[in-house]
């Protein structure tokens, strides 16, 4: 109980972050799912991690709303008619975000926003829409006070995407995060261009291979927040990850590790996540009462289980023991990475999902990017902040080559120098090469931004300032990322330029 | 077999030429302009071996009167070029064409092409003629960084090869190219200029400003003349001049001010130049 007078007292906490946590501290009293002994033993060796997604789930952790239903039908729960004009588009929108619930609190997912407003910019001058959409962004950004939010432009070319893009530069916000699905056969080199331009001024938007991740389901796919590669008109259950350095830490051999202790947690793991999925499914109630089920905006068979890994790196290295081989620098230690991602997937290709038809009954494999309390445990496949490879071709191969098997989510962040901006189309070509490889997803941002990506999200370095100085944050990801910044070295990863 | 000096290949170039590209650095130029950001590759080695003592991890050797270099051993410190006094680099190789594309091919596919730079790569026509061959045949663009002292109107089967050369008109006044470059004279520089532009292969100018030093406002107007109505498509790159990595009377010379560099450019809107920028 201190813990939460903690929180009612706090003086780093804002009224909305406190009434989060004192609710977080509530269905934590809970103990509603069946946790066997062998899961709860791999909870506390720490090589499983719920990521704070509460002991009693209620919504389920990432909804992705079938936003162009909004536009053809309106919301009658919500009495929104469908929009005619763009005041109220972006008026319904604003609404509609509101009630769409996530672990976060906030909504994850904003739609393919250039492809919502587009069709109501027609007669609109640039003048007029860019004060609009101006409006609408800081609204964005001052109330949903959560970088775990995403917005999608592309892959076609659009005025809504341009003039997001160009405010994007100017306003330097945080929230939501941007991607553009990016496929070089579609996209024109010109806007991709102006996407990278942007990028080097404010971090966003990210880049994600449309190519490869349009047949991840047979639906479309939105990407939501830290990066989560999810069908529109549904989303995830759950996200529960294994900590791969946690598991090789208690192992007595890399065979052993390999062939007993990694297939034992994974079952255990699966298991876990049927526990909570079953749970959210039959007894929360949400699947009943949301009015997004009942109106159409997202379907209970949309939904999937991600199943996160993360610090393959150490692992990997750990397994290695003392040889100095190690991961990305070794091929004897990308060998022994790649057979551990061979046993994680090949568990999630037969593991029984429950409640996961659109991934035809499998978790899908997701490379998790970490918690703030992560110490020394590198986000996902990712190659260790300051042991980066010195060729970023060499480095981005490698990188294909660890996303093949992970199919919700899967990227590379890099700190360009200044002098990128000059040339965004060199930093294009890099992207369509990795692309071409496999590389599924990649962000940048120029090195002396105020705006950074922490693990996926962003956060500006003059906010994390304050919070470090004890003053009161608006945005809760300030306090996650300023941990995980300083924890994980993140100021040190390698600037990529010349 | 052909080989022709290198001083590095760099596998990538934010800032160089449209898109991502290899760059080959040549070893040797035919002047020796007093803002050159690398003096060190203006002269060929001539093995001296000054510089062999101070090597820290024991690359650099002395046998039968040659200096030689193991790149495996070498951990870039810089301390030999530091200590040459005859802007030469004991880190250099003698490639073949294939050779230098082996090294290239590695960068693929993340590379649209290459470019030559220097010293003063067109001193070996041949070669990169050969190279480019090479290279386009990998579906890769490639771009000559130049000088122009070379008389490009006698490689015709070159620039058909080459998108386009980058071309650094330094000085227009003759004495005043004499100055800066140490070069005997710019004619040909200038009979370039008009040749690349009529022949649709001026990829970019480039001009270092340094008032007192060069004669920039004459150089913009020079070239909008001899290159006529090119001037609209045409990239114009006004340098300002900085003196890190120069070594020699411009070391401590100050870099022109803001304003200076704006009068510049407003100088090359007015004639025509739609593509000028300032490089800081
Ligand atoms: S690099 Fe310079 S110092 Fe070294 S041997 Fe050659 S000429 Fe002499
Ligand atoms: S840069 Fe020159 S001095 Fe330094 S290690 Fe290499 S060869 Fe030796």
């Amino acid at each position: 109980m201190s813990q939460v007078l903690d929180m009612v007292t706090s003086q780093k906490l804002t009224y909305e972050q406190k009434v989060m946590s004192l609710a977080h501290a509530a269905e934590d009293t809970l103990s509603v799912l069946n946790i066997p002994e062998k899961t709860r033993y791999y909870f506390e060796i720490n090589a499983i991690d719920d990521l704070y997604e509460g002991s009693a789930p209620y919504r389920p952790r990432y909804i992705m709303p079938d936003y162009e239903h909004l536009l053809t039908n309106g919301s009658e729960f919500l009495r929104i008619e469908p929009p005619e004009d763009i005041d109220e588009l972006l008026n319904s929108l604003m609404i509609f975000y509101k009630h769409v619930p996530s672990i976060t609190g906030f909504p994850v997912y904003l739609g393919n926003i250039d492809k919502l407003i587009e069709p109501f910019l027609d007669g609109v001058s640039d003048k007029k829409a860019k004060k609009k959409l101006r409006l609408f962004l800081n609204y964005l950004d001052r109330t949903i006070t959560d970088s775990f939010c995403h917005a999608n432009i592309g892959p076609e070319a659009t005025r809504a995407g341009k003039l997001i893009l160009e405010l994007e530069k100017e306003l330097q916000n945080a929230v939501p995060n941007f991607t553009l699905k990016y496929d070089p056969a579609i996209t024109p080199d010109d806007y991709a261009e102006l996407a990278v331009h942007a990028s080097l001024y404010c971090a966003n938007p990210a880049f994600c291979n449309h190519h490869i991740h349009q047949k991840t389901y047979p639906t479309d796919y939105g990407i939501s927040s830290c990066y989560n590669i999810l069908p529109i008109g549904g989303g995830a259950h759950t996200l529960s990850r294994i900590t791969l350095p946690g598991l090789a830490n208690v192992a007595t051999s890399t065979e052993q590790f390999l062939y007993e202790l990694l297939p034992d947690c994974l079952e255990a793991l699966g298991g876990y996540m049927n526990e909570r999925i079953r749970f959210l499914v039959e007894q929360s109630g949400f699947f009943e009462s949301s009015f997004l089920v009942k109106e159409g905006f997202i379907d209970a068979n949309n939904f999937i289980g991600m199943l996160g890994i993360t610090g393959l790196a150490e692992c990997t290295n750990i397994l290695m023991g003392e040889n100095e081989k190690r991961y990305g620098h070794d091929s004897e230690a990308d060998d022994l990475a790649e057979q551990i991602m061979k046993v994680i997937s090949n568990f999630a290709a037969q593991f029984p999902a429950k409640y996961s038809n659109i991934s035809g009954g499998q978790l899908m494999l997701h490379a998790q990017v970490g918690m703030d309390y992560d110490i020394g445990i590198t986000s996902g496949v990712r190659i260790p902040v300051s042991d980066e490879l010195e060729n970023i071709y060499d480095h981005l191969r490698h990188s294909a080559r660890f996303h093949r098997e992970i199919t919700t989510g899967c990227g590379d962040i890099f700190p360009i120098e200044t002098t990128g901006r000059n040339n965004p189309s060199a930093i294009l070509d890099i992207v369509k090469g990795a692309f071409s490889l496999g590389s599924k997803y990649m962000s940048f941002y120029e090195e002396n931004s105020d705006l950074v990506r922490i693990t996926g999200y962003l956060v500006k370095r003059s906010e994390m300032e304050k919070y470090r100085d004890e003053q009161v944050v608006l945005q809760n990801t300030t306090q996650l990322g300023t941990s995980n910044y300083d924890h994980n070295h993140l100021k040190d990863r390698k600037v990529r330029g010349v | 077999m052909t080989t022709a000096p290198i001083n590095k290949v760099m596998p990538l170039s934010l800032v160089d030429g449209p898109g991502n590209r290899s760059t080959i650095f040549f070893q040797g130029c035919n002047l020796a302009c007093a803002y050159c950001h690398n003096p060190e590759t203006q002269n060929q080695c001539h093995h001296c071996g000054i510089c062999v003592s101070g090597c820290p991890s024991g690359a650099l050797t002395k046998a039968d009167g040659r200096v030689n270099w193991d790149p495996e051993v070498c951990v870039q410190c810089d301390q030999c070029i530091h200590v040459c006094s005859s802007n030469a680099s004991p880190k250099v190789r003698h490639l073949t064409p294939e050779e230098i594309f082996e090294e290239i091919q590695k960068n693929l596919p993340f590379i649209r092409g290459i470019t030559v730079s220097g010293g003063e790569s067109t001193l070996y026509p041949h070669f990169i003629k050969e190279l480019f061959t090479i290279a386009r045949a990998h579906g890769l663009t490639c771009l000559i960084d130049s000088n122009g002292t070379t008389d490009l109107t006698s490689y015709p089967a070159l620039l058909a090869l080459c998108e386009g050369v980058m071309l650094d008109v330094k000085a227009w006044d003759q004495q005043t190219y004499q100055k800066i470059t140490g070069g005997l004279t710019n004619a040909v520089v200038k009979k370039n200029l008009h040749h690349l532009a009529c022949c649709n292969k001026l990829e970019e100018i480039r001009i270092v400003c340094l008032p007192g030093e060069v004669d920039a406002e004459a150089v913009i107007s020079g070239i909008a003349e001899t290159i006529g109505e090119n001037v609209t498509d045409v990239k114009l790159k006004l340098i300002t001049f900085r003196s890190n990595g120069v070594n020699g009377r411009l070391q401590n010379t100050p870099s022109p001010d803001d304003t200076y560099m704006q009068q510049l450019l407003q100088q090359a809107y007015e004639l025509g130049f739609e593509k000028a920028v300032i490089v800081s």
